[in-house]
């Protein structure tokens, strides 16, 4: 009896032991599901390889849960060190300037080796500040391309559109070839707008879209992108396009092989496997030829590592050097295969090339040739507007009424523009 | 006959339990709202700047906000109304119900449990457009269903999904006070010759009505206040704004969109509405109730 008493509290005091020596560093995510796990495997695996630290992610719900709750926790002075905040949510992180650590700063001031050149432009761009110094840390991007039905596309005899021109022809083939719906999309203002002006080397709006500062305004009403919406609502009434919902309520359209093509997320690729019952296609996103010769890239969504204030030094040497090991190349090709998520270093799109991952799973390295094939300009690397979240409201309200008839392209956008601008006036104001 | 309690501060000493509660969790944080709509602020607290009558002038001349107010009172009201007329129907079905009367009043109370969001996401399914089971049967008749550009049919589907869950909370009151009724009353009746609509309407429904009153109360402060799951799970305010009420905005603005200063503005002018209307209600509505 005794002698079990004492084992006991000898191994009671080792687990107490470990447990108080390591630092704790708290992460706060917003990945669910398999994605979940993933993460916490991440974690698990750090805490592993080494003892000095131990990280506790924690899942606080979807992406305005986190940020809400991490926001909430701050002004509460309980925030974790690590948060992951969608890509709508970064003006309003980088504003809040007291509450964020940069992360190019907390590499530098912990001593932990960082070159930033080894990293993916087109993703970090979004992230970085008016030097280019990288402010949070990428952690899954994607970007949208354009998803096909393989077996309708061979029976109507056509093959992937590359521009919007063939987007027509294509599409009118297929409706007499007897499927009910060219395309749908899915996040409109994302793809059909932000990345729509990316693609054709185009403000979305101005001061650089954001980034060169707080004084921008909406430009997203300009020809080109009035033209593509009123093209867009010419096809909404003969059937090349079908509008399907916000979000991505429009897959079941796509699933359901009502519509032919689906404009999506590059990270949806293994939702589409799960769901869609014939062979697909991966494609890139069409551009305007009369626009453009070659398309830019697009640009990203998804979310990015920020580290908050308010910590000890030791704790920081811990986010730093767990940073580090998320980015490791293995890490990132095993998070980029397993997730669908782009890969965020030049190394870890190497690593998965060489593993052979792409031949083997066709269409998964369309969203990084997008992305990587030209150098981003001040136009496609990114949007930094206040208040987007409601922004983008402002627009699927907007776009719809364009859908149902009710405005013109014109006339809808313009009012977009206007009470978008009211907003980020508003954050101005909020923030300066 | 009155009762005489020797003690003086025992009632309020038994009251206290019950006041702190209401102090802390209701008088407090309605406080701190009507603080905050005075103010603007960024999310993370770090500035704080006072404006006056800025975040109310600013939805007072949006031409959205009425139109969200009018979305609320079509809301509002159609789920009322609904929530009540079905519930009473069905009560009144049930209440003749002899045998297995309880298997079918429990099934009928089921939905209650269902939290509202995912009631949403349920009824969100069955009218999907492309997949949904109801979607597709309303096709096979000649009805084109697409909430995601049709704003009133956007409408109908949050209303059915709001309404849905209360239909039992209703029923289970309307069941209670229909079994309260004195059979006598009505079999009298029956002997003088009132057939069951007249009896329903000249005897049962005024019966009720203490029933009825309560329940248009509590069922309206619910279509009010606590919808917003519902619609976020459904039409998220769309098409358009055919379906943003004002408790949705208020959730989107402050919740997703961090705009604490206009979110708590707007919730200040819903409390002063859902105020004037109870005060509306127990002024006109209650005299007609019949005790």
């Amino acid at each position: 009896m005794n002698k079990l008493a004492l084992v006991s509290t000898a191994v009671g005091l080792a687990v107490s032991g470990s447990a108080f020596s390591a630092t704790q560093i708290e992460w706060w995510h917003a990945m669910g599901g398999a994605n979940g796990e993933k993460v916490v495997e991440m974690a698990e695996a750090f805490n592993q390889a080494q003892d000095a630290y131990e990280v506790k992610p924690v899942y606080k719900g979807n992406y305005t849960e986190t940020m809400t709750s991490a926001i909430a926790a701050f002004r509460a002075k309980q925030q974790p060190a690590l948060v992951q905040v969608f890509e709508v949510g970064t003006a309003s992180m980088m504003a809040a300037e007291g509450a964020i650590y940069p992360v190019y700063k907390l590499m530098r001031e912990t001593g932990q080796p960082f070159i930033q050149d080894d990293y993916l432009s087109a993703v970090t761009g979004y992230y970085t500040d008016e030097d280019g110094n990288m402010l949070s840390m990428p952690f899954n991007s994607s970007t949208p391309v354009l998803y096909y039905n393989k077996e309708q596309f061979e029976k109507a005899g056509v093959s992937a559109p590359k521009t919007w021109q063939e987007m027509e022809t294509v599409s009118q083939k297929l409706l007499d070839s007897g499927v009910e719906c060219g395309f749908t999309t899915s996040w409109q203002s994302w793809i059909q707008l932000e990345n729509f002006s990316a693609r054709h080397n185009i403000p979305f709006a101005t001061q650089a879209n954001g980034f060169a500062g707080m004084d921008t305004e909406f430009v997203f009403n300009s020809p080109a992108q009035v033209a593509h919406i009123e093209k867009m609502r010419e096809w909404q009434q003969n059937g090349i396009f079908s509008y399907g919902g916000r979000r991505s309520d429009s897959a079941p359209k796509f699933y359901s092989q009502e519509c032919s093509m689906f404009m999506g997320s590059s990270a949806g690729y293994a939702g589409m496997k799960r769901n869609a019952t014939f062979d697909f296609g991966v494609a890139q996103l069409p551009y305007d030829a009369d626009q453009i010769e070659t398309p830019q890239n697009t640009i990203i969504g998804g979310a990015s590592l920020w580290v908050l204030q308010g910590k000890n030094e030791e704790q920081y040497q811990g986010v730093a050097t767990f940073l580090n090991f998320l980015s490791r190349a293995d890490m990132q090709a095993d998070w980029h295969q397993f997730s669908g998520y782009l890969p965020i270093t030049q190394a870890a799109y190497e690593l998965t090339k060489g593993q052979g991952f792409y031949a083997a799973n066709p269409g998964t390295d369309v969203a990084i040739k997008q992305m990587t094939s030209v150098e981003p300009t001040e136009n496609s690397k990114g949007l930094r507007l206040g208040n987007f979240v409601q922004i983008r409201d402002i627009i699927n309200e907007e776009l719809e009424a364009v859908w149902a008839g009710d405005k013109t392209a014109q006339a809808a956008l313009d009012a977009a523009a206007e009470r978008g601008n009211a907003l980020l006036r508003k954050f101005e104001k909020a923030n300066d | 006959m009155s009762v005489y309690f020797p003690q003086k501060f025992l009632p309020y000493l038994l009251l206290l339990p019950q006041l702190a509660v209401t102090a802390i969790f209701f008088l407090w944080p309605a406080g701190q709202a009507v603080e905050q709509a005075f103010y603007q602020e960024d999310a993370f607290g770090l500035s704080r700047d006072f404006v006056g009558l800025d975040n109310f002038t600013e939805l007072f001349t949006s031409p959205e906000y009425f139109a969200s107010l009018k979305t609320t009172m079509v809301f509002s009201f159609s789920v009322a109304f609904l929530g009540l007329a079905v519930a009473l129907w069905l009560a009144v079905m049930a209440d003749r119900v002899i045998r297995g009367a309880m298997v079918y009043q429990t099934l009928l109370i089921w939905p209650y449990a269902v939290a509202p969001a995912l009631a949403g996401v349920l009824w969100w399914i069955l009218f999907d457009p492309s997949m949904g089971p109801v979607a597709l049967l309303l096709e096979s008749i000649g009805i084109d269903w697409n909430h995601f550009i049709n704003g009133d049919q956007a409408m109908i589907l949050v209303v059915i999904s709001a309404t849905w869950k209360q239909i039992s909370y209703n029923f289970l009151f309307f069941l209670a006070g229909l079994q309260a009724i004195p059979r006598s009353l009505i079999e009298a009746a029956a002997i003088d010759g009132a057939g069951p609509t007249k009896r329903f309407w000249d005897i049962v429904f005024p019966l009720l009505s203490p029933t009825t009153f309560f329940l248009l109360v509590v069922n309206l402060v619910y279509a009010f206040f606590e919808t917003f799951g519902v619609i976020d799970a459904t039409t998220q305010g769309g098409p358009g704004q055919s379906t943003t009420t004002m408790v949705y905005k208020v959730f989107n603005d402050g919740f997703v969109g961090l705009d604490l200063g206009s979110s708590a503005a707007q919730s200040v002018v819903l409390m002063v509405i859902v105020g004037l209307m109870t005060v509306v209600q127990f002024r006109y509505i209650e005299r007609k109730v019949q005790y």
